[in-house]
């Protein structure tokens, strides 16, 4: 049932935000051709954007991994992994996550990249990284800008969520995807 | 903090290499690891401007507002803090919606206006207030209708389906979203945590 409903929201999730915005706009004037373009354009700048972040993490990761300093950390790790059911190669996607929000994404990438993005790892690691938002970042910016300096519990109730969100994506993609 | 773990994978990496004998095989692997991150850098154009050309209408045409108006009831017993038609109501509300539909960029400013709107309700100006605290439980974990930039880079990398983690995405994001809340609200009570404008239990 609830794999029926996920893969239903799967398939039909962009065709139908596309058919809803698009007919939207065009009944309310915009020009939706226009304006379409207009916003493809930040899709290049975006990417180029991107791009020396990933290259900077694939760096580290490459070298890390290809030394077999990966499978060291991996191995230390396993025990933690395996209380929370994560696959040891994730554990330090799940450390990142919370931290660097560029970081995290070069880092899912070169997953993606390396063990396949219709793996299990893959698929998890897409899950992860997108249900949760980079909290060390939002709480900085945010409170920076309006001037708190003292934050009460936002970063401990930040990292429950994230937490949370880790644990509900191994549990889920588990049911999903395996 | 990224700084040290960068370091530390790089330094690392290289000692345990050394001793594992590994040292040409380090070189071999930065080099195709630097050429694929340029391709996958570049393959996320096509997907990301497809849904920033999206997006534009959406905001364009006011969608967004709308969607706003629709989930407004529920915020409103979120942030009880808010008086009823404050501005800071309609500036959480856009935030929120836009963080749901992977603005990315167009969120962010949003957000920032939306804690100007709390600042201006929050008696302490230099401590965080429920309502921001709470806001911000929201928007780190924030619901996720679209994760359109792991789409983007799982469609970069080859997938078969690239679309298919929206609705796993969707639900684990509820979920974390509904611990962010819940935490919020127990953990404003606690003495460690309490203002003295925070109602007794």
């Amino acid at each position: 049932m609830l794999l029926a409903v996920l893969e239903v929201i799967s398939r039909w999730a962009i065709p139908f935000l596309l058919l809803v915005i698009v007919s939207y706009g065009y009944f309310r004037g915009v020009k939706v051709y226009e304006v379409f373009v207009e916003g493809a354009q930040e899709g290049f700048d975006t990417a180029v954007r991107v791009m020396p972040y990933m290259i900077t993490i694939f760096v580290a990761i490459s070298i890390f991994r290809a030394s077999g300093a990966m499978d060291l950390l991996a191995g230390a790790l396993s025990p933690l992994a395996q209380v929370l059911g994560l696959p040891p190669e994730l554990m330090p996607l799940a450390l990142l996550r919370s931290v660097s929000g560029s970081g995290s994404l070069g880092l899912v990438t070169e997953i993606l990249n390396h063990y396949g993005a219709d793996s299990f790892v893959g698929r998890l690691a897409s899950v992860m990284m997108g249900s949760s938002e980079t909290t060390f970042f939002v709480l900085a910016v945010y409170f920076g800008s309006v001037s708190i300096r003292k934050t009460r519990h936002a970063l401990p109730v930040g990292l429950l969520a994230d937490l949370v969100a880790m644990i509900m994506a191994v549990v889920v993609c588990r049911r999903v995807f395996l | 903090m990224i700084n040290s773990v960068w370091f530390v994978m790089v330094v690392a990496g290289i000692l345990v290499g050394g001793i594992n004998g590994r040292s040409e095989n380090i070189t071999t692997e930065l080099i195709l690891a630097v050429r694929e991150a340029v391709e996958l850098a570049l393959g996320l154009v096509g997907v990301m401007s497809l849904w920033l050309g999206l997006m534009r209408i959406a905001e364009r045409s006011g969608f967004v507002e709308l969607l706003s108006r629709i989930v407004q009831p529920f915020l409103r017993r979120i942030f009880p803090e808010i008086p009823p038609g404050h501005p800071a109501m309609g500036a959480v509300v856009m935030a929120l919606t836009a963080g749901a539909l992977g603005l990315g960029n167009a969120s962010t400013p949003l957000g920032l206006k939306a804690m100007k709107e709390l600042q201006s309700l929050n008696p302490h100006p230099e401590i965080a207030s429920n309502s921001m605290v709470t806001f911000l439980a929201v928007e780190t974990s924030s619901i996720t209708i679209l994760p359109a930039t792991v789409i983007a880079l799982r469609a970069a990398a080859g997938s078969s389906d690239p679309t298919e983690i929206i609705g796993p995405t969707l639900v684990v994001s509820l979920m974390g979203t509904i611990a962010g809340i819940v935490a919020a609200k127990v953990m404003e009570r606690l003495p460690a945590y309490r203002t003295d404008d925070t109602p007794p239990q």
